[in-house]
């Protein structure tokens, strides 16, 4: 199943500059794999070594953080979109 | 409160508002907001607290105005390069509306100061530009637990949250638990950001928080919203209150202020303060 996945700015590196993907899976790893297949590099910037999400990346469901869902293991229906987002700090830069 | 005839004149498109009155004005003229960071996000947010009659703003930043300021920090102007940022952002409210008590700290915010420097305030303004402060604000304003405003940018996309911890709801660390380690975020020569972002992020924190002193509309607390300049979309996710996060979950570990420690590029050189 395609789900469109929305880069946040720092990663478009990793994704020739696109803002939105489509990508493959059944759950939320497998979505992560199926990304890292296409762009490699794009899954140690939002895991952890052991494959956990980082601390300071969040992805979303819809609206929702899939921390308080199932995690990585967090199912996908047809039409669900996720978007990866990254804790920003700039303000007075 | 009795308003002077000039207040009354000053204040009117608010006061005609239904839904500020002559009541909320006068809630805007006793609010008391802090401004961490009279930078890209504070400018804009210090500019329309300041003509809302918010009667005291507090605004801490050690850095001097500098030339590459001015593309963004429009509290500011050319002629007071090299001068703290705290009294530039002084002397522009004060001949903006001399209602406002503007209470300058000229220098950083540490473990050892923020908690007793926001103490006083009613609301709390997060524009800072580094995670170590960032971290450190959301700890603080925990702790004293006081509504934070909080705004971020980079490049082309803005973020901005609520966290009001004394009405239990998520704080910064529900959301993201901890700062990034060094070198994970893109170096500060990558960085950049576009000016006028840093105007419609500061003026939405500006709006939560005049909502926050009427006690009007609903706030963004318990959502994140996000801004991208080049879609020119908005959107909102939720925020929810981790019941394991390390600062207000059920077995909290942080008890005290923790300073991080700042990313290389973060250090800035004070040169600009010595000219």
């Amino acid at each position: 199943m395609a789900i469109k996945v929305r880069i946040p700015t720092p990663l478009r590196k990793l994704t020739n500059g696109s803002d939105e993907v489509s990508a493959e899976g059944r759950n939320i790893s497998e979505i992560i794999e199926n990304l890292e297949s296409n762009f490699p590099g794009l899954k140690e910037r939002i895991c952890e070594a052991d494959g956990k999400l980082r601390r300071f990346v969040n992805i979303y469901l819809n609206d929702e953080d899939i921390r308080f869902k199932k995690n990585l293991e967090t199912e996908l229906n047809e039409n669900d979109e996720l978007s990866i987002i990254p804790a920003i700090a700039g303000g007075a830069f | 409160m009795d308003f002077t005839e000039e207040q009354i004149e000053r204040y009117s498109r608010h006061i005609i508002l239904p839904e500020v009155g002559g009541k909320g004005q006068a809630k805007l003229l006793k609010g008391r907001v802090f401004v961490l960071g009279a930078g890209g996000l504070g400018s804009p947010s210090l500019l329309y607290l300041a003509a809302a009659g918010v009667g005291t703003i507090g605004i801490a930043d050690g850095d001097c105005v500098d030339l590459s300021n001015l593309q963004r920090q429009v509290i500011h102007n050319t002629e007071r390069i090299g001068k703290p940022k705290v009294l530039s952002a002084k002397e522009t409210i004060n001949a903006l509306n001399p209602d406002v008590n503007v209470v300058a700290h000229h220098g950083r915010l540490t473990v050892d100061n923020i908690r007793e420097i926001i103490r006083d305030y009613d609301v709390v303004l997060d524009g800072s530009d580094n995670f170590p402060t960032r971290f450190l604000m959301n700890d603080a304003a925990f702790f004293e637990q006081k509504t934070l405003v909080s705004g971020s940018m980079f490049r082309f996309d803005g973020q901005v949250a609520v966290f009001k911890p004394a009405k239990g709801l998520p704080c910064y660390r529900c959301l993201y638990p901890e700062p990034p380690p060094k070198g994970l975020v893109p170096s500060c020569q990558e960085a950049g950001v576009l000016g006028a972002l840093a105007g419609v992020i500061g003026v939405l924190q500006a709006v939560e928080t005049v909502k926050e002193i009427l006690g009007i509309g609903d706030s963004l607390a318990g959502h994140l919203l996000i801004f991208d300049a080049l879609k020119m979309a908005f959107r909102k996710v939720k925020v929810r209150k981790d019941p394991e996060c390390a600062l207000c979950g059920e077995n909290a570990t942080i008890k005290e202020l923790v300073q991080y420690e700042e990313q290389a590029c973060e250090l800035r050189a004070p040169s600009a303060c010595e000219r």
